[in-house]
């Protein structure tokens, strides 16, 4: 990507580099820790996976069980690795005995660690070979049909009917969408489970289950069969239960995931220790699966003022990327997020939104920039709605957006219907067409008011980042550096989920992503 | 297409509000547009049938002006027609919350002038739902299209706790200090998850023994005065609402209840 905007590439380069200090001086913290959703997803990697007489998840009452008996700290690999070599049974049969209140833990015996490693590690085989399919599942099918070069079209669905969305999501398919994501319903992110099975109930959104992914990930294979395009399909890796999702995406092939380091900390009271521990190994997760991360810098501005706080939006994203590439992500599987949400009364605010595009753009060429519509200054006019997005649309052909949230003209009003949908995917490829090579055909004038603009946001979030390496990252959250938001290191929801990790801690997935990870993989 | 039709249409000339139509480019035309889709294939049949269905809404003179598949069996529709009936805008009643606009600095004369202290506001998204456009709208400092929030009014100690938050968690704050005034947003209106919720507020705010020591507002795109007032609250204020809106009812209502003693 060539320098437009004579972007100051020693500025990137320091940015980056405290970036990259703020993220190392937490990762010792990750490194120390685990979390109860953490230990779930290990249950779940070794094969536990259902709900109980009461519709709790053997997951969660596996791991409950091993704190009320004061082992959780040794980590469920480590539990199931002493029963199995005890008594022979399955993580499954064990975490049904458990439900049961028929599962002995005073008399499980202690193994030696080279006995327990040699399970294991071939358990821990066949988890990661399922994931492993599945990622050259999908780069079979990128291969047979073809990638996308331009802009990926995504679309949400938010029904709460799984069934419905899927004719949705398949309507969408056929007039051009490329990635479908599937919005939660309202409130799951709180929820320290997974609800287990097909669900057709949902506010806003719809349950994020296994199950649900699996019949949207039929449907749009389906799909994209006769249409001889590959389908995406995203979901969101957030909450209290970010590295169990990664890991139901993981094996029912999900392809893109909303991930952010810092999302749920700011935006839904989450306890900081339990977000960054969580993210990273769900990002760990995401990585070994092949998965695109969406990060979500975009919400800043919908709360900020996107003029005014726009490098906010920028300093976010040299941390999440720096947190991104220590959980073993590529740079071509982070798509950091931004967001067109300029107020339409701002005078220029085209022109300062086309500078902040083509600025993000220059500063991380290889990833996928995930842009997100204007949805804050939508007033439930749709008339107007539908050229705010075209605007809209047209930055991101002119700048090279790639995964390109459609905005809709009855934003503010309802959850998409269908024709609403077919209306913003005909003006986004309308313009992506009339506009294709039109970027290409531009340059920007030097110390003109692009330029100018993308120096001035450059030069604040490296002083931003300069203070957060200074004061450390869980003080500078304290002080409000995002979005105007506070958040205390003890406060929170789901901190009582957090523990220190013994010494002879076991989790031979991560241990293994982690190390494949390094070594480069497809 | 009738449209453009040059054939001469006779209609009243002047108006009369107890005979209200909708207005095209004639006084009196009665002229609508309208959008659905069907769940059937397009052909001769479903466009019929797009008709028929403007037909029984009362339109005449009816134009599928756009025809679009939107899969092999969905059928989008843009309609126009002619809405023959009338209303008695003479007639209509509704509950008035509007009793002049004054803006930021008015606001905080007011208040100074009739309450002679600061009014305390407790807002909050509740419940499920994660939206703070809406509480952010009305009481962010920056505010929203131009309006500034309740935050940057003198007169108004203003706590906005965000999103989802528990409407007890949420009523508790708002005894703890004191507040005046309760405001409550809802963005997420699917399958009426904010009247459950809304109602729910009212009753605890019952339970909790203070409803007639507060101004209960609620908020948000889908929410009218109508509504509000039907649910048990005190006011509603819909899209197009800003905070001087709200800033302005609550000064007046307190002002005026304080006068009543």
């Amino acid at each position: 990507m060539n320098n437009k905007l004579k972007i100051d590439k020693k500025l990137v380069g320091s940015c980056r580099r405290s970036a990259m200090r703020i993220a190392a001086d937490v990762q010792e913290f990750i490194d120390r820790h685990s979390t109860v959703a953490i230990e779930r997803t290990v249950c779940r990697l070794l094969g536990v996976d259902g709900v109980n007489d009461i519709d709790i998840p053997f997951p969660n009452v596996v791991v409950e069980s091993m704190s009320e008996n004061g082992i959780l700290e040794y980590g469920a690999a480590d539990f199931f690795a002493r029963v199995y070599l005890h008594t022979g049974l399955s993580a499954q049969e064990t975490a049904e005995q458990i439900s049961k209140s028929s599962f002995d833990f005073d008399s499980l015996p202690e193994f030696s660690k080279a006995e327990k490693t040699v399970y294991l590690e071939d358990i821990a085989k066949i988890s990661l070979k399922r994931i492993q399919e599945q990622r050259n599942k999908r780069n079979g099918y990128i291969k047979e049909y073809g990638g996308k070069s331009g802009p990926l079209l995504y679309i949400i669905v938010a029904t709460g009917d799984i069934r419905e969305d899927v004719t949705q999501a398949v309507a969408a398919a056929k007039q051009g969408a490329d990635v479908i994501a599937v919005i939660r319903t309202t409130g799951q992110s709180l929820l320290d489970y997974v609800p287990f099975g097909e669900t057709r109930e949902g506010f806003g959104g719809t349950y994020a289950t296994q199950e649900n992914f699996r019949i949207m990930r039929k449907a749009l294979d389906e799909a994209g069969k006769s249409l001889d395009r590959y389908i995406c399909l995203c979901n969101y890796c957030s909450g209290l239960c970010m590295p169990e999702i990664a890991v139901m995406g993981a094996f029912e092939r999900l392809d893109m995931m909303l991930n952010d380091a810092l999302y749920g900390i700011l935006f839904r009271n989450i306890n900081m220790k339990r977000t960054l521990v969580d993210q990273n190994f769900s990002r760990t997760i995401n990585a070994y699966a092949g998965v695109i991360i969406n990060t979500g810098e975009d919400n800043y501005l919908t709360t900020s003022d996107a003029f005014e706080e726009a490098h906010t939006v920028l300093a976010s994203q040299f941390i999440n990327e720096q947190f991104a590439v220590l959980a073993g992500l590529k740079k071509s599987q982070i798509g950091l997020g931004h967001a067109f949400e300029m107020s339409p009364g701002l005078k220029n605010s085209f022109v300062y939104e086309l500078a902040q595009a083509q600025m993000t753009r220059e500063i991380f060429p290889e990833s996928p920039l995930k842009y997100m519509p204007p949805t804050k200054h939508k007033t439930g006019d749709i008339f107007m709605a539908n050229i705010q997005d075209a605007l809209f649309n047209m930055i991101t052909i002119l700048t090279g957006q790639k995964i390109h949230l459609l905005g809709m003209p009855t934003e503010a009003i309802h959850t998409p219907f269908m024709s609403d949908r077919a209306l913003s995917i005909e003006n986004a490829r309308y313009i992506f067409s009339a506009m294709e090579d039109l970027g290409g055909e531009l340059i920007f004038k030097r110390d003109g008011i692009m330029a100018n603009r993308a120096g001035e946001v450059l030069q604040k979030a490296h002083e931003l980042l300069g203070r957060i390496d200074e004061r450390g990252l869980f003080e500078s959250l304290s002080d409000g550096i995002f979005a105007g938001i506070k958040r205390k290191e003890d406060e929170g929801r789901g901190l009582d989920g957090v523990f220190e990790k013994s010494g002879d801690y076991l989790n031979p997935f991560y241990d293994n992503m982690i190390s494949e990870l390094r070594g480069g993989i497809d | 297409m009738s449209g453009y039709s040059i054939e001469k249409k006779e209609y009243d000339m002047g108006l009369d509000l107890q005979k209200l139509k909708p207005y095209g480019d004639t006084l009196n035309d009665g002229k609508v547009q309208l959008s659905f889709t069907l769940p059937v294939h397009s052909c001769e049949k479903s466009t019929e049938a797009a008709r028929e269905i403007a037909s029984e809404m009362g339109l005449t003179d009816i134009v599928a002006a756009h025809i679009k598949p939107l899969d092999d069996n969905y059928t989008f529709y843009v309609m126009y027609g002619t809405f023959n009936k009338s209303i008695d805008y003479s007639k209509i009643e509704v509950p008035d919350i509007e009793n002049g606009a004054m803006d930021m600095n008015e606001i905080d004369d007011f208040i100074k002038a009739h309450l002679k202290r600061k009014i305390i506001v407790v807002g909050a998204s509740t419940g499920t739902d994660a939206h703070t456009v809406g509480i952010d709208a009305i009481m962010n400092m920056k505010g929203y299209a131009g309006h500034y929030g309740l935050e940057r009014y003198e007169m108004i100690e203003a706590h906005n706790l965000g999103a989802q938050i528990p409407n007890i968690d949420f009523v508790r704050f708002a005894k703890s200090v004191k507040a005046d005034v309760l405001l409550v947003s809802q963005t997420v209106t699917q399958k009426d998850i904010h009247i459950q919720n809304l109602t729910q507020l009212v009753e605890m705010v019952e339970a909790e023994g203070f409803r007639e020591c507060v101004l209960l507002i609620c908020g948000g795109a889908r929410i009218s005065n109508r509504l509000a007032v039907e649910l048990g609250y005190d006011a509603g204020f819909g899209s197009g609402k800003f905070a001087d809106d709200v800033a302005a009812y609550i000064a007046r209502e307190l002002s005026d209840r304080k006068e009543r003693g």
